[in-house]
């Protein structure tokens, strides 16, 4: 048992002292999975919002598949992109694999469908409620729909959040594409996973305290949007 | 020499000068509902699959006095109005407004729905975003809030949250949102059909006060008192026809029609 206290002892100083090591993880961990959240809401936000208002042959099958995306496994999402990505891949001559880029694509393809498919559902809920109405004041489609995004604000930040939550905590996908490289590629979902089978628990305690803050700091604040919401 | 801009002669006023938004404002009441109708209704029908539910309907609104929709449910009488209002396209026949072009501007027309829609901002943000969509002069925004607020009664409600009030108090704001826009023709669609004696006093009174303010009110309601206390005239609906039309005293004094009568007298029309 003195062996994990050790570990939490040590881990705790890691995170404490900024460990240069740590730091370097965290960071990057934070800049895969904010860019993916940041790319995926730039697609997924207006995909959702085309969703809701437009009429196409096929559109209910759309929204079936991009709400079963939502519980994509990471790993075989990952082994995609990695088939993608590899040297004989369709996109293998930019020589992405086992890159940062590598990874923020993965994690882009993960958490799209997720942004996507919340937003059109916020903003299905509020055009069914409000279409009379702005068809009434003679509000156009598309300035219609920039109105719903403005009520619907905050359920939409709990879109990005969720996003965001997935991205952070997931291993599968980043361990294939980008490969767990020291000072490359490292997150701290590899990390952890990596130390952990070395019996090396202290940096793996040290990063989990993180992302375990990480996360409910994200939970947290979806639960205060929520809770704003309600007021609004 | 001064320079004091382009002369005009006498009664040659140059309309194109005035912003066509202050209309509302400036023109006398009585005119303004008078700029767009008569509405005529040239054969109108609406079919839905096998079902038509709406047919040969025949109608000229024109005059002043609030014209009310009555009839069984299923008649047909919020079809006529969403139709009224181009919420939807009739499959047959037409409809004429005397000035199409001013007719389709977001502030000659409004409707108040039976269950009211508000956005999730404060009631006084509510009355400014029909403003501003409506295309009133920003200027005139403070003044119009506050006025339709006072004769809403909702003064003391202004930064509540829209969406928290009662559904009187969420009809009253609808009407507040008309009051304030000031349309040429307002359609109203059972507003009091949810509420409560005392709300629907005050629904009225409110509609009254639109109607005074010079817009032609058009509304369906079942509700046979509430169409004796607001009528100048009545069309009779039933089935997806109108069975009757004209003055509102004399049909109800003497309804011509059998199935008007049978209404009236509060049998079960089906």
């Amino acid at each position: 048992m003195s062996q994990f206290g050790d570990a939490a002892g040590t881990a705790v100083g890691l995170v404490l002292e900024a460990d240069p090591t740590l730091v370097e993880i965290v960071l990057l961990s934070l800049r895969v999975s904010l860019s993916a959240v940041v790319i995926a809401a730039c697609i997924g936000m207006p995909l959702g919002a085309w969703l809701t208002v437009s009429r196409f042959p096929g559109r209910r099958l759309v929204i079936s598949v991009l709400n079963s995306l939502m519980g994509m496994p990471p790993v075989v999402l990952g082994l995609m992109v990695y088939l993608l990505l590899s040297r004989a891949g369709p996109l293998g001559e930019y020589g992405l694999l086992f890159t940062p880029t590598a990874m923020i694509v993965a994690q882009t393809l993960l958490v799209l469908p997720i942004i996507a498919a919340l937003t059109r559902q916020t903003l299905s809920d509020l055009h069914r409620e409000y279409d009379e109405q702005f068809r009434s004041f003679r509000i156009g489609p598309f300035a219609g729909t920039l109105i719903l995004i403005r009520e619907g604000r905050y359920s939409l930040a709990t879109a990005l959040l969720a996003g965001f939550g997935r991205a952070s905590a997931e291993v599968g996908a980043v361990m294939i594409v980008g490969g767990n490289i020291n000072h490359v590629t490292r997150v701290m979902t590899t990390t952890i996973a990596m130390e952990t089978s070395k019996g090396d628990f202290s940096l793996a305690l040290g990063l989990g305290i993180v992302l375990l803050a990480i996360v409910l700091v994200v939970n947290l604040l979806v639960s205060m949007l929520q809770w704003r919401e309600k007021l609004a | 020499m001064k320079s004091d801009g382009i002369q005009f002669a006498p009664g040659q006023a140059p309309r194109s000068a005035t912003p066509a938004k202050a209309d509302a404002a400036h023109i006398a009441p009585a005119d303004r509902a008078d700029a767009i109708l008569p509405l005529e209704l040239v054969d109108v029908g609406y079919r839905a699959g096998d079902a038509e539910l709406l047919r040969d309907i025949n109608l000229i609104f024109d005059g002043r006095a609030p014209s009310i929709i009555l009839g069984p449910n299923g008649a047909g009488k919020t079809l006529l109005l969403r139709i009224c209002h181009g919420l939807l396209v009739p499959t047959t026949g037409q409809l004429r407004w005397r000035d199409p072009q001013l007719a389709m501007r977001p502030d000659s027309q409004a409707m108040v729905f039976q269950k009211p829609v508000m956005l999730r901002r404060s009631v006084a943000a509510n009355i400014r975003f029909a403003l501003r969509v409506s295309g009133v002069d920003r200027e005139q925004h403070a003044a119009r809030v506050a006025r339709a607020l006072e004769a809403a009664g909702l003064t003391p409600l202004a930064e509540r949250r829209a969406n928290h009030l009662s559904g009187g108090e969420q009809q009253r704001l609808a009407l507040a949102r008309c009051l304030a826009v000031q349309p040429r023709i307002l359609f109203l669609d059972e507003p009091t059909a949810h509420l409560d004696p005392a709300a629907t006093r005050q629904v009225e009174a409110l509609i009254a006060l639109i109607r005074d303010a010079g817009t032609r009110i058009v509304m369906v309601t079942h509700d046979i008192g509430q169409a004796r206390r607001l009528a100048g005239d009545i069309i009779f609906m039933h089935r997806g026809r109108i069975i009757e039309s004209g003055d509102a005293t004399s049909f109800f004094e003497r309804p011509s029609t059998a199935e008007a009568a049978a209404y009236l007298a509060g049998e079960l029309l089906w």
